[in-house]
């Protein structure tokens, strides 16, 4: 399915490997205020700093002053007072356009150029700061395949395209200007939640590889959470309430209007960004489908010839024969180690044995997990737990 | 004499040909010129409008106004507003100007404004600066919009320019004014034929340049190909 292909896949920036922080800058914000003329105060005393090479996600309600925040960074909404810098040094001290230039930028809807082809929307910023054509387009053309498009996309129009896909040409065309900074205003937010969860993939898989620095804009604090090394809460007014990772925010909110926020299955919520490393997999008695299975008094986990867990056979039950898959009892859900933890907890408790089956990325069974230890590994990691 | 016969004779005449043909030469270049000139003239008012919303209101009661002036009027006014003589053709195309941009005023702000915003954000936050933004993608995607005032302009210009004929410049109007003085038919039906031809050719080479300027408007539906989403 083309929606799930890797935004990174063949990426190919003339870098060696990741280049985390390398060519990275940090945002700091100083006590920045944006009133505007009509009296409303969009951001009140705005005091943070982003650090290089991670992914901030600014979340709040409509209103709060998200997307202002955002734009004064690349100057398309100018302070009323304070100072933003920009790797130290204050964007007011920048031509607005060149600064604009440099930094990369998505847009709700995606915001692309209706009557370009897909290719020259993506050569944008490369034709801008005054690109051989020829090279802009040949630019263009890998950047649809880093972001998993397929070449022939490339000559049709804005409006021939799915969501998904004219989301991921906004990417294409804000990674285009080859910037340490990517601001992204709730690039996401138009697309339904299956495409969504798909580029919110490809999203971190990119970051993976690139190390920018991402302000990423959005009203939705599971996206907030999924994405964001680290969270800053906006409350209506354009104050900041809380600035924090994830598990932070969520573990600890500072006060009702972000306990509000993240709502109440908050606890739970958290477990889709845990990473269950440290939880203990451990052997299980297993028996072969096909083989004699002899007499035991434990839960023993039935796999194929292949390693592959087929169910369940229960203490003390007996089998005419062979072991066949009739015998068993259906298993719960798999787990695949390193992915969320939420995974290991469904498994756990959808097993018929109490015990979570963990298969490794090619599906063989390598061990369990039960409720007790996934549990225990929430509450050993009060923060700082990482994907 | 029948009519056809009248009409027969009347072209057969190589003096009366030469003067249908300059006619019609001066007939286009009448009507095209200014309505060339009133759309760039119309496009820089809109561009201010959108500049200084204030001038907005402005602009709009301004080219309401100019509109209601009678165009006779307008064509005996401006030599004593511009210093040009009564029988200069520039008369007409400075008023047919006015008309023009008169006329596409609004069509032009409403066209800008249904440029969808973020468009133009993501065009600024691209680092375009506010010029070439405004040529570049702000006017190619208010051509469809624009299209339509241009051809009702159109149409109004290539009429409205035989009235000049009362002042001495009237393209094919001048065929009008002849016949009537001579009491001779075959001028008239000649020139209201062509001015209705010329309307035509003209309002088809409109469309067409708009289909030619806008491939992308026609593909707003998304497009099931073999690639699979
Ligand atoms: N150009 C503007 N003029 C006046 N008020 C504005 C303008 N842009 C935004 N606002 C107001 O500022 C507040 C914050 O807006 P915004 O930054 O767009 O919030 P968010 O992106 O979080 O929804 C809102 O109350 C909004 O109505
Ligand atoms: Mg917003």
């Amino acid at each position: 399915m083309l929606e799930r292909r890797a935004f990174a896949a063949d990426l190919d920036y003339g870098r060696a490997g990741p280049s985390r922080g390398e060519w990275a800058m940090g945002i700091e914000f100083r006590g920045v205020t944006k009133k505007y003329p009509d009296g409303t105060v969009a951001v009140d005393d705005l005091n943070l700093t982003i650090e290089d090479g991670t992914i901030t996600v600014f979340v709040g309600p409509s209103g709060c002053g998200k997307t202002t925040s955002l734009r004064m960074i690349n100057r398309m909404v100018e302070p009323t007072s304070g100072t933003i810098l920009l790797d130290g040094a204050d964007v007011r001290d920048s031509d607005p356009a060149l600064l604009r230039r440099g930094i990369g930028y998505v847009i709700q809807h995606a915001g692309l150029f209706p009557h370009r082809t897909v290719l020259s929307n993506v050569a944008t910023v490369p034709l801008l700061s005054g690109w051989e054509k020829r090279k802009a387009r040949e630019r263009a053309a890998e950047l649809l395949e880093t972001v998993g498009l397929p070449a022939e996309l490339g000559k049709r129009y804005p409006a021939q395209l799915s969501g998904g896909q004219q989301q991921r040409v906004g990417v294409a065309r804000a990674l285009a200007a080859d910037s340490p900074v990517l601001l992204m205003d709730e690039p996401f937010s138009a697309v339904d939640p299956v495409v969504r969860e798909g580029l919110q993939d490809e999203l971190l898989r990119l970051q993976s590889q690139l190390g920018k620095t991402i302000v990423f804009v959005t009203h939705d604090i599971d996206e907030a959470v999924r994405l964001g090394d680290k969270v800053a809460v906006l409350r209506v007014g354009g104050r900041l309430a809380q600035y924090g990772t994830p598990a932070d925010v969520l573990r600890h909110p500072v006060d009702d209007f972000v306990a509000g926020f993240v709502g109440k299955d908050r606890g739970y919520r958290g477990l889709s960004f845990l990473s269950a490393g440290d939880v203990l997999v451990e052997d299980v008695p297993t028996v072969r489908v096909g083989s004699a299975p002899g007499e035991s008094t434990d839960w023993r986990l039935a796999v194929n010839d292949e390693g592959e867990p087929r169910g369940w056979l229960p203490p003390s039950s007996t089998v005419d024969g062979d072991l066949s898959e009739s015998d068993l009892l259906a298993g719960g859900s798999l787990y695949q180690q390193g992915t969320p933890i939420r995974g290991a907890l469904d498994a756990a408790l959808s097993s018929p044995a109490s015990l979570g089956v963990v298969v490794d990325a090619d599906g063989k069974a390598i061990g369990v997990v039960t409720a007790r230890q996934v549990l225990d590994v929430i509450e050993n990691h009060p923060q700082g737990v990482t994907r | 004499m029948s009519f056809f016969d009248e009409l027969g004779q009347y072209l057969g005449s190589a003096s009366n040909r030469e003067q249908i043909v300059d006619t019609l030469a001066e007939h286009c270049y009448l009507a095209l010129l200014p309505l060339v000139l009133g759309i760039v003239l119309a496009i820089a008012i809109g561009w201010l409008g959108r500049a200084w919303p204030r001038a907005r209101g402005v602009t709009l009661v301004l080219a309401n106004l100019v509109y209601t002036i009678p165009s006779l009027a307008l064509f005996v006014m401006i030599p004593s507003l511009i210093g040009t003589k009564m029988l200069d053709s520039i008369n007409v195309v400075v008023a047919l100007t006015l008309y023009t941009a008169a006329l596409l005023v609004r069509p032009v702000l409403d066209a800008l404004d249904a440029v969808p915003p973020a468009v133009i954000a993501s065009a600024t936050a691209m680092g375009y600066r506010p010029a070439r933004r405004f040529l570049t993608v702000e006017l190619p995607l208010a051509v469809p919009v624009l299209a339509a005032g241009v051809r009702v302009a159109s149409v109004s210009n290539i009429s409205l320019v035989s009235v000049g004929a009362l002042i001495g410049v009237g393209g094919l109007g001048v065929l009008f004014t002849d016949g009537f003085q001579r009491e001779y038919f075959s001028p008239i039906v000649v020139g209201i034929v062509l001015t209705l031809l010329l309307a035509l050719v003209v309002d088809l080479l409109l469309v067409l340049s708009r289909r030619l300027l806008t491939p992308w408007d026609r593909t707003t539906a998304p497009v099931r190909t073999e690639v699979a989403v």
